[in-house]
């Protein structure tokens, strides 16, 4: 199975999921924002950081990158294009995810582990996965999901809610909303499923020495999902 | 020809930095703020001397990259 990490200048998550993809099993290649072209492959991913230092708004200047025009069609003809975090932020600016992501609430920057549920298991990235609760990482200053009263009408009918921020055992109430995000929304998916835009961060849970493994059970359902 | 652009978020919007502005001048004695809402300014300095030409265009990056329309609105202010 092969991969491509995509760098922007300001990415800083793209050689920790270069090496999360690799333990799994994918062939990954890391590709500079300024090529043209894709490489031939099954996933892209979208790496967290701060591309472009963040200017304008998160996300907003790696939109216009030249290769996101690759991503994009890629995206379009059904490829799998995941983002986390930054990548999240690059998704919702280039449209192929609806919403977009504001300041947090409390204008902290938020570096913790945090649990979320997975909602929807009919698609390439968490069909099959044994568990609904998942310890992942956050790192970010703007992961506060918002959309219009209407988008998120569309969103909920269409099931393209990723995953929520929940309590270990589950429960998506307010008090586990780390972000003032809308309906505690961690990640959401493209209408067709094959795009996922997430504010955690599976390759920070690849090791025990880390600080857990939830990533891993993340990553070899999705290489299984793929092959 | 320059032409200035503002882009403020939306009405619905949450601002808490326009929040933390309010609290601030609060403390430093402006009490009589309703709301603050924070937003950003540019000025483009455009190849065009036709005002209307100038000010299309600069609309154009305004849809395209300027503003998030999901969250802001934008309005050219003034040409010269």
């Amino acid at each position: 199975m092969k991969s491509t990490v995509i760098t922007f200048p300001g990415s800083n998550c793209d050689r920790d999921i270069h090496v999360a993809l690799k333990k799994f099993g994918f062939n990954n290649k890391m590709v500079w924002h300024d090529d043209n072209e894709l490489p031939k492959c099954d996933l892209v991913v979208l790496p967290g950081g701060f591309s472009y230092g963040d200017y304008l708004r998160c996300g907003s200047m790696a939109a216009k990158s030249k290769i996101m025009q690759s991503v994009i069609n890629f995206a379009k003809s059904g490829g799998l294009v995941m983002g986390i975090c930054n990548g999240f932020q690059i998704l919702v600016e280039t449209g192929l995810v609806p919403g977009v992501l504001l300041r947090n609430k409390y204008l902290e920057f938020i570096c913790k582990n945090v649990f979320v549920k997975i909602d929807n298991k009919d698609n390439p990235y968490f069909k099959n996965i044994e568990k609904d609760v998942f310890e992942f990482h956050i790192a970010h200053n703007e992961g506060n999901y918002f959309c219009t009263k209407d988008q998120l009408k569309e969103i909920e009918d269409n099931n393209q809610v990723a995953i929520y921020y929940c309590s270990e055992k589950g429960k998506t109430e307010e008090t586990f909303n780390p972000n003032g995000s809308i309906k505690n929304i961690a990640g959401i998916f493209n209408k067709e499923k094959n795009v996922l835009g997430m504010m955690p961060h599976p390759e920070r849970m690849i090791d025990q020495s880390l600080s857990g493994e939830d990533g891993s059970l993340f990553f070899k359902n999705l290489i299984n999902n793929i092959k | 020809m320059k032409v200035s652009a503002i882009i403020t978020l939306k009405k619905d919007v949450l601002d808490p930095q326009g929040k933390v502005i309010h609290q601030a001048l609060d403390g430093m004695g402006f009490k009589d703020v309703n709301e603050v809402r924070q937003g950003k300014y540019f000025e483009i300095d455009v190849k065009e001397n036709d005002p209307k030409k100038a000010q299309k265009i600069v609309e154009d990056m305004c849809n395209k990259l300027l503003a998030n329309l999901v969250i802001e609105n934008y309005k050219i202010i003034e040409t010269q």
